[in-house]
């Protein structure tokens, strides 16, 4: 049995769009370790001077994921708080045997990541008014999307590590996993993929501290291969309710890449880096 | 020179500001930014160099640092994309300034006699007409929308601030409730969101 739990503040305006981010979020810790959501029950902070009705569209979008994540919603529990929060508490089922590690990389494996990166930034330009219609609309629908076909597809092939992308920003989990399994990830930058205008964005300043932070606690442990700062922002920029990170065997990546792609995935799934043995740094940029 | 205090702004506000002044600039010149941590500089120098502009930054003592910012005459954007939406950006004005701004609630001012508070509002409006230094916005709502519709006692000397360049906003959720919505004659309709954002964002909020 897997047990979870995740919540934060809103992260977009229209509230049923922030219900189903967030439960998205939430339920994605239960695939990223290769499992199956059954249970899911609310976690809900509202303040009473806002209309209720805002409520009932942030709770209907997160009924609405865990019913896509084929789970229960089993009721919940509610507190006054001034600043909205919402998320799930999420049980789930996987075979013992079965569970993803952050730990199993293994040299020569392939990098398969999910969803595109730079969901930080955009929300910051958001934030700013800077951001397009289009990046908007964008960001929010893969965040708002579901991991449920990405743990389905893997779960036919051998998968030695899994994590999912989250506020670490992906070379933050990246630095995790290659520290874990004791190897070096050699990671690709052109071969990511980013958010429409996050380069954008993150050029023009609209880069969240996080991201600053993220870059500061993987420094030390990075080849960054003297890539331009944009990509570095991007690579560090804190993720909500990102994408699952797979290392499977080289023999393997095609057909769950195909598999994955074949699932109509709402997502882009790119192929970012491979495991190396272990060198000097945990990661290597290029 | 143009000197931006963001001291005490948060993620992004300081790069909209930055980025309002640099419109401004017209092509050329210099603009100091002071900003209380280091994720501002950094935002601030990528904005500006996105620019084209010449950027350097010093650590003044802790929490405090200034960017300073260098356009020289026919600098090249870092993108033509960006300086078009710049220009986009100018016209939409949510470039936030710490200045002063009126809130009116009534259309009357004061408690007592109705037809006292009347004349007082009227007499509270022209005066706001003759400072100095005007408000940066005015924003209306409950009775105060009836301020800003046809009929308005007031309307001339609205019109006169609106055309100085003070933001006249007008609630329009009132301005439904009386019925007068058709009636506005100066000014934009505003929502609740923009209405605490802007009393949040204000310096000085002055009330009648």
């Amino acid at each position: 049995m897997i047990q979870t739990l995740d919540f934060f503040t809103p992260v977009v305006d229209d509230p049923y769009l922030f219900g189903q981010i967030s439960a998205a979020n939430a339920l994605s810790d239960v695939y990223a370790m290769g499992g199956v959501p059954k249970l899911a029950l609310n976690i809900v902070c509202f303040p009473n001077c806002l209309d209720v009705e805002i409520l009932g569209e942030i709770l209907r979008g997160g009924a609405d994921k865990v019913k896509e994540a084929g789970a229960v919603l089993a009721g919940g529990h509610s507190v006054q708080d001034d600043e909205p929060k919402y998320g799930l508490s999420v049980t789930g089922f996987v075979h013992p045997d079965k569970v993803y590690k952050n730990s199993g990389c293994r040299p020569g494996d392939v990098l398969i990541l999910t969803k595109q990166i730079g969901s930080g930034v955009v929300n910051t330009a958001v934030k700013a008014q800077m951001a397009s219609q289009e990046a908007a609309q964008e960001s929010a629908r893969v965040m708002a999307s579901l991991n449920r076909k990405a743990g389905e597809a893997a779960a036919a092939y051998t998968v030695h590590a899994c994590t999912d992308v989250t506020g670490f920003g992906l070379l933050g989990h990246c630095a995790e996993m290659a520290k874990a399994g004791n190897v070096t990830l050699d990671i690709s930058v052109g071969d990511v993929a980013y958010l429409k205008e996050a380069k954008d964005y993150a050029r023009m300043g609209l880069v969240p501290a996080g991201a600053y932070r993220n870059r500061e606690f993987v420094q030390p442990d990075l080849d960054d291969g003297n890539i331009e700062e944009v990509y570095l922002d991007l690579l560090c920029d804190p993720q909500t309710s990102g994408g699952l990170l797979f290392s499977v065997p080289e023999a393997e990546a095609a057909g769950l890449l195909s598999d994955l792609r074949g699932r109509k995935i709402e997502t882009e799934v790119s192929v970012i880096g491979r495991v190396l043995e272990k060198q000097e740094k945990l990661i290597r940029l290029r | 020179m143009i000197t931006i205090n963001a001291v005490g702004d948060v993620c992004p506000i300081p790069v909209i500001k930055t980025r309002k002044a640099i419109g401004e600039l017209n092509g050329s010149g210099r603009i100091e930014v002071l900003v209380d941590n280091e994720t501002a500089v950094r935002n601030v120098t990528k904005m500006a160099e996105s620019s084209g502009a010449v950027v350097s930054s010093q650590k003044l003592e802790e929490g405090k640092y200034r960017v300073n910012i260098t356009i020289e005459a026919g600098a090249e954007a870092g993108s033509g994309r960006i300086t078009e939406e710049t220009e986009c950006e100018c016209k939409t004005e949510t470039v936030v300034q710490k200045h002063a701004i009126v809130v009116v609630s009534s259309d009357k001012m004061g408690e007592g006699d109705d037809e006292l508070g009347h004349i007082l509002m009227k007499s509270f409006l022209f005066a706001v007409t003759q400072l100095d230094e005007l408000p940066e916005k005015m924003i209306f709502y409950n009775g105060g929308a009836k301020l800003t519709v046809e009929d308005s006692p007031a309307l001339e000397d609205l019109k006169s601030l609106a055309e100085q360049g003070v933001e006249i906003m007008t609630c329009g959720t009132c301005l439904d409730f009386y019925g007068i919505k058709e009636k506005l004659a100066v000014g934009t309709v505003t929502n609740m969101y923009s209405i605490v954002e802007a009393v949040q964002q204000a310096e000085k909020v002055i009330r009648p």
